[in-house]
């Protein structure tokens, strides 16, 4: 049961989101612009930096619903699978595996965040943009991952709920729908 | 030296980020906008607390001093109480209710699931509303983020107490969307 009335039909960080509306849009839009907006990292890319911090925050909500849309981008779930456990040997990119290796950091703390981390991320071609676009998100995840834990919001059981949130998050991205959440109740 | 070039090496913390990345920028500014001065039960002084005292907790010395200096702009006393966050408040005379929620934000900050029963219940007998518990673990995921922004980037930050006064007034007074 959540610490605070959540609305019953949104688990997750939605009902927290329509709980609190006039926070909940700078974090939208921050979410949009980062994992949504113009990049040189692909969003699937990103979403695999979303995943990884919340795997390592124990966030069961948040890890499904990003591995769901991670599999949906990449049209296959191995990489995302690997990135969360074996990430030495997931087929990513060598620039990828160092910037999500700095994101591990930052899951940690900011101050364990490495020069060398840092100096081998731009040795494997990463831009300073794309390292800041990493640590951002790294931290955005740590907001998210303690959001959704500390209120102790719904996490579904159902794997087919992700299913349906990979796909909202994919098709439609991370704004509010324009609709709002009513539609959802009873369904 | 921040691990990225910023446009402007001499603004320290967040200040360089924010500079260099108008982009994101407006949304994180908007976000402490909101949680620290919109209107709340809580006073934007106990709410400043909150965001000292987890950055605190993070070793983020630019945001524990910064809205430490802030809290002190709003509760118009000494910068001396940046320090007494670091003592758990041993000084300052803070409300059994605020402090409930400083125990809420201080779990939020190890991990979200740290955050107990008892710690809810400790705060809601205290007279806490949903409301006020909500917005303190969001306060404190939020500083969650920005102390690994500031210190993940490797930005700079000055020392002394002294040297975020002003700071912490315009924070404070003229708030986080002002003209920079």
């Amino acid at each position: 049961m959540p610490h605070i009335s959540l609305p019953d039909h949104l688990p997750g960080i939605t009902g927290l989101l329509e709980f609190s509306q006039n926070t909940a849009a700078p974090i939208r839009e921050l979410t949009q612009i980062l994992l949504r907006g113009d990049n040189s990292l692909t969003q699937g890319e990103r979403e695999l930096i979303a995943t990884v911090v919340s795997h390592n925050n124990e966030c069961r909500f948040c890890t499904s619903a990003h591995t769901a849309a991670a599999d949906l981008l990449l049209g296959e779930s191995e990489t995302c699978e690997m990135v969360k456990y074996d990430l030495d040997n997931a087929p990513v990119s060598d620039k990828m595996k160092a910037l999500l290796t700095i994101a591990k950091m930052v899951q940690k703390s900011g101050k364990s965040v490495s020069p060398e981390a840092i100096t081998n991320a731009k040795a494997q071609g990463a831009t300073d943009i794309e390292i800041h676009d990493t640590v951002l998100i790294a931290a955005l995840f740590c907001l998210y991952n303690r959001y959704v834990d500390g209120l102790a919001s719904v996490t579904p059981d159902d794997s087919s709920f992700y299913q349906y949130l990979g796909e909202r998050i994919v098709n439609h991205g991370y704004t509010r729908l324009p609709q709002g959440y009513d539609h959802l109740k009873n369904s | 030296m921040a691990y990225i070039k910023l446009l402007n090496e001499e603004l320290p913390g967040i200040s360089g980020l924010l500079a260099n990345n108008p982009r994101t920028a407006v949304p994180l500014l908007n976000l402490a906008e909101t949680l620290l001065r919109s209107p709340s039960t809580l006073t934007s002084g106990e709410r400043e607390l909150i965001a000292s005292y987890v950055s605190h907790l993070n070793d983020c010395h630019f945001c524990h001093t910064s809205h430490g200096a802030a809290a002190a702009a709003h509760l118009a006393c000494d910068l001396s109480i940046i320090d007494d966050i670091k003592m758990n408040f041993a000084q300052t005379d803070i409300s059994p209710k605020l402090r409930t929620l400083l125990n809420i934000a201080a779990k939020v900050q190890k991990g979200g699931k740290y955050v107990q029963a008892a710690d809810i219940e400790a705060a809601s007998s205290e007279g806490a509303t949903d409301e006020e518990i909500h917005d303190s673990v969001l306060i404190a995921a939020a500083f969650c983020m920005f102390n690994r922004y500031v210190d993940g980037l490797g930005t700079w930050a000055p020392e002394e107490n002294e040297a975020y006064r002003e700071m912490g007034e315009k924070m404070a007074f003229l708030g986080y969307n002002r003209t920079r």
